[in-house]
């Protein structure tokens, strides 16, 4: 793409197809003797990063396809499946749906280095549009694909995000009936919507080819923001930029893997683990995080239609940027003023993002008008008007000038560092204050044993916790997921086959029809399921006063609690991910006899100290003495909430040992990769500089 | 792409026996895939409902244009909520009607808008009264 290549294949079979389609001539021209310049910092790896997450998207996505059910009735149950049956699905599922973040994170570093350096500017200018083109086809697919496991957020993130489009004018609900196939978000809806989620990441493929060969033709911006002008300027693509994205790639994949084998769910809604209900709205719905920022500008604007003109003009401005910042100059590093309003910027999209996250009330809603009104403000009056009054510093004469005069500026990115430090002191002090407020009613933490990235689950715990589930719980909630034989799985209560089948043969399970088409009656075999206490959710709600009691297979997963600003960005290092064991823990020893003083709850309910709202329709399902253990362990509340607990963690998560054994033997893996890697660059460099 | 044949069919008109529902309770029905809320209001509703002075609406629109002549104390509407489409619950907010728990918008006892985000009220889906316990529904 730069040029005729001078490539000549010298073995005969390459010869015989080169002279009839110069594919290797391509190939050798874009990526190897491609010129590339030599001053690029790690910045620029991030358009390798994005190919990788881009590939490995596709490759996770075909094969998860593969077991995937778009049915409304079936969706659900079949990403549940596809976690606990499918070999490595666990790891496919968590590679994916955090890739999915991934990917938009390294879009937007992506984005902002394209704004800090200028690379939106003459000659630049379609290469940049092309990104946006493949900016808003992510988003596109992004959301298409959280809809797909058919949880609540799915569901309400669907029904919210495909009414915005009834706000335009005239066409709007007939838009609104064409992306839903009927009278509301239902099957047909999720039928489009994986055929679409299946299609755009190739058209995303697609632009991302012109998107590349837009950037060979104008060739790379590079931190100076000058042209390359000589041999001297720039280094062949391979070896010098391959080394170099290889290193970025693997720290990327160390930070990606964290997620994938520790944090699986840290990115996630716990609201997204109960199955989509179009009859009950949860609280308070939320976006994935990488939408956030437009959610909030969505949000701030009273006006329904303005709301979502002002969310759709934030991304689509983007488009016109090479000719709203029309200064010559394009790397910020040289322009002082352009400098400091970039990351006040980057803190303003940072900002919108975690009001996005916040329900909209009171100070919220008033931060989110100014941040909204200083979002555009950079884009429409910051930055036309830089480029007129500013005076920029000189830039070098060339890209070598610039590697040889290479320790200027470093006083300057101390200084953003430290005003992005002042910021987050401040963010971090305003809201320790708010989060003091509500802190008697939130879990306590306890001590689990599978917590931590060595964190194993206790098989005696396990094994108590399944009598308690047998001889209580099981009176009322149903474990859907859980089959007989995980008794005897690796990682789980350690039972062998036969426990597991002498377990199973206690139960009594529905079969047939049989040859006279009646149903019934057989005692269990390991691959039956756990029989639910009532026939269905009709049954169950009329047995416990209106409301059925929750199947327990994800309970621990789909139940959490606020953990709030800063507590939530601490939680991401100590790998804390136990609000939903925590919750469930403290709602079965929370239950108290007589309300405090001042609250009552209605009739029919109970009052449990961490239900929100207090008044909770299960009565106390525990007291001490109810369930004898053979170990001799204490026969208190707290024991049995305890175990009960581990059991339904492991219920909800039976392959978390082998999650976090792979984990780290990944981990060890990729830290020599990166070392190996950052050797091989220095080497490779050493005589380039 | 529009819904196809079966899902029109599925959304033919249904009919709702309204005599289980007590005054002051309601019951949520499905119809088309939306939910509707049915209310049997009380007197206390319906008149906090006809007196509430239309000037202070945001969507003006009477009490009596949102129920049919005669049963007044019926009040049909589709609980989604205007704003994104949310379900309000019932018998909350402070205007003895619905209250959206995604963006905090509240309806009163006519299921009009009165506070929040939401552009209009809550929208009356076609029905009929087939005899005085009985609507039709579409």
């Amino acid at each position: 793409m730069s040029g005729p290549s001078d490539y000549q294949p010298t073995n005969p079979a390459l010869k015989w197809i080169e002279r009839r389609l110069p594919i290797f001539g391509l190939i050798h021209s874009s990526f190897v003797a491609y010129p590339t310049p030599r001053n690029l910092n790690y910045w620029w790896t991030f358009g390798a990063i994005l190919s990788m997450m881009l590939a490995l998207q596709i490759l996770t996505g075909v094969i998860l396809a593969m077991h995937y059910t778009p049915h409304a009735d079936l969706a659900f149950k079949s990403v549940e499946l596809i976690v606990r049956d499918v070999n490595y699905g666990w790891l496919l599922r968590n590679m994916h749906a955090a890739g999915a973040s991934m990917f938009f994170f390294a879009v937007y570093i992506h984005m902002f280095r394209g704004l800090y350096y200028g690379s939106y500017k003459e000659p630049r200018e379609v290469l940049w549009i092309l990104g946006v083109i493949i900016y808003l086809l992510m988003m596109a697919t992004g959301f298409m694909g959280y809809v797909l496991p058919w949880g609540q957020m799915s569901f309400w993130g669907a029904t919210v995000i495909t009414n915005l489009f009834s706000a335009i004018p005239y066409f709007g609900e007939s838009i609104v009936t064409l992306l839903w196939g009927g009278y509301s978000v239902g099957n047909p809806t999720l039928n489009r919507f994986f055929s679409l989620h299946y299609l755009l990441p190739f058209v995303i493929a697609g632009v991302v080819v012109l998107h590349v060969w837009a950037l060979h033709v104008a060739g790379q911006n590079n931190p100076a923001g000058v042209e390359a002008k000589t041999e001297k300027d720039t280094v062949p693509f391979t070896p010098y930029a391959t080394i170099k994205d290889l290193f970025g790639v693997s720290c990327f994949l160390i930070f990606f893997a964290w997620f994938i084998f520790y944090m699986p769910n840290y990115l996630g809604d716990a609201d997204n683990y109960i199955p989509a209900n179009p009859g009950v709205t949860p609280a308070h719905i939320v976006p994935e995080w990488y939408y956030l920022p437009f959610y909030a500008i969505l949000r701030s604007i009273p006006n329904k239609l303005a709301g979502v003109v002002a969310m759709f003009s934030a991304i689509i401005v983007l488009c016109f940027l090479p000719w709203l910042d029309s200064a010559r100059t394009r790397s910020s590093k040289y322009r002082p003023l352009a400098k400091q309003f970039f990351w006040l910027f980057v803190v303003v999209c940072v900002l919108l993002g975690y009001l996005g996250s916040q329900p909209p009330e009171g100070i919220y809603v008033i931060a989110g008008r100014i941040l909204t009104v200083c979002y555009f403000a950079y884009f429409l009056i910051v930055l036309p008007l830089l480029s007129r009054i500013e005076t920029p510093r000189p830039v070098p004469n060339s890209i070598a000038d610039d590697v040889l005069s290479k320790s200027r500026g470093k006083a300057a990115t101390a200084a953003s560092v430290a005003l992005a430090l002042v910021v987050a002191g401040g963010l971090l002090a305003g809201s320790a204050q708010s989060a003091k407020a509500a802190e008697d009613d939130t879990p306590p933490p306890q001590k689990w044993s599978f917590s931590g990235p060595f964190g194993k689950f206790d098989r005696a715990s396990l094994q108590r916790g399944l009598k308690v589930y047998k001889e209580v719980c099981s009176a009322c909630h149903s474990l859907n997921y859980v089959a007989f034989r995980n008794l005897a799985d690796p990682g789980g209560p350690g039972y062998s086959t036969a426990q597991a089948a002498a377990f199973a043969a206690d139960y009594k399970i529905k079969d047939g029809p049989n040859d006279q088409g009646e149903m019934f009656e057989r005692p269990g075999r390991t691959a039956d399921y756990f029989p639910p206490p009532f026939p269905n959710e009709q049954a169950a709600a009329a047995a416990n006063g209106g409301k059925a009691p929750p199947d327990l297979s994800l309970i621990t997963k789909a139940r959490s609690y606020e953990r709030g600003f800063p507590q939530f960005i601490f939680d991401f290092f100590t790998q804390y991910q136990e609000q939903g064991p925590d919750y469930v823990d403290a709602i079965l020893q929370g239950f108290e006899d007589k309300p405090p003083a001042g609250v009552t709850v209605p009739e029919g309910t109970y009052y449990n100290k961490y239900f929100p709202g207090h008044a909770i329709k299960m009565p106390k399902p525990l007291s001490d003495g109810q369930v004898t253990f053979d170990d001799g362990s204490p026969a208190t509340v707290a024991q049995y909430a305890h175990d009960v607990t581990t059991f339904l963690m492991w219920a909800a998560e039976p392959h978390m040992e082998a999650r976090k054994r792979i984990g780290m033997q990944v981990f060890v893996f990729l830290i020599i990769f990166a070392f190996l890697m950052y050797f091989t660059k220095k080497r490779v460099w050493a005589n380039a500089h | 792409m529009n819904p196809d044949a079966a899902t029109i069919a599925a959304g033919a008109p249904i009919e709702v026996d309204l005599t289980p529902v007590a005054e002051g309770q309601d019951i949520k029905v499905f119809w088309r895939g939306k939910p509707i809320y049915i209310s049997h209001r009380t007197k206390k509703q319906i008149e906090e409902a006809q007196q509430a002075p239309l000037s202070s609406l945001k969507d003006p629109e009477a009490d009596s244009a949102r129920v049919k002549a005669g049963h007044d104390q019926w009040l049909v509407v589709i609980g989604i909520c205007t704003h994104l489409g949310c379900i309000p619950i019932a018998h909350e907010g402070n205007y003895d009607g619905f209250f959206c728990p995604c963006h905090g918008s509240q309806y009163d006892s006519s299921g009009r808008i009165r506070q929040g985000p939401a552009p209009a009220n809550l929208a009356v889906p076609p029905y009929t009264f087939v005899s005085d316990t009985k609507i039709q529904i579409g």
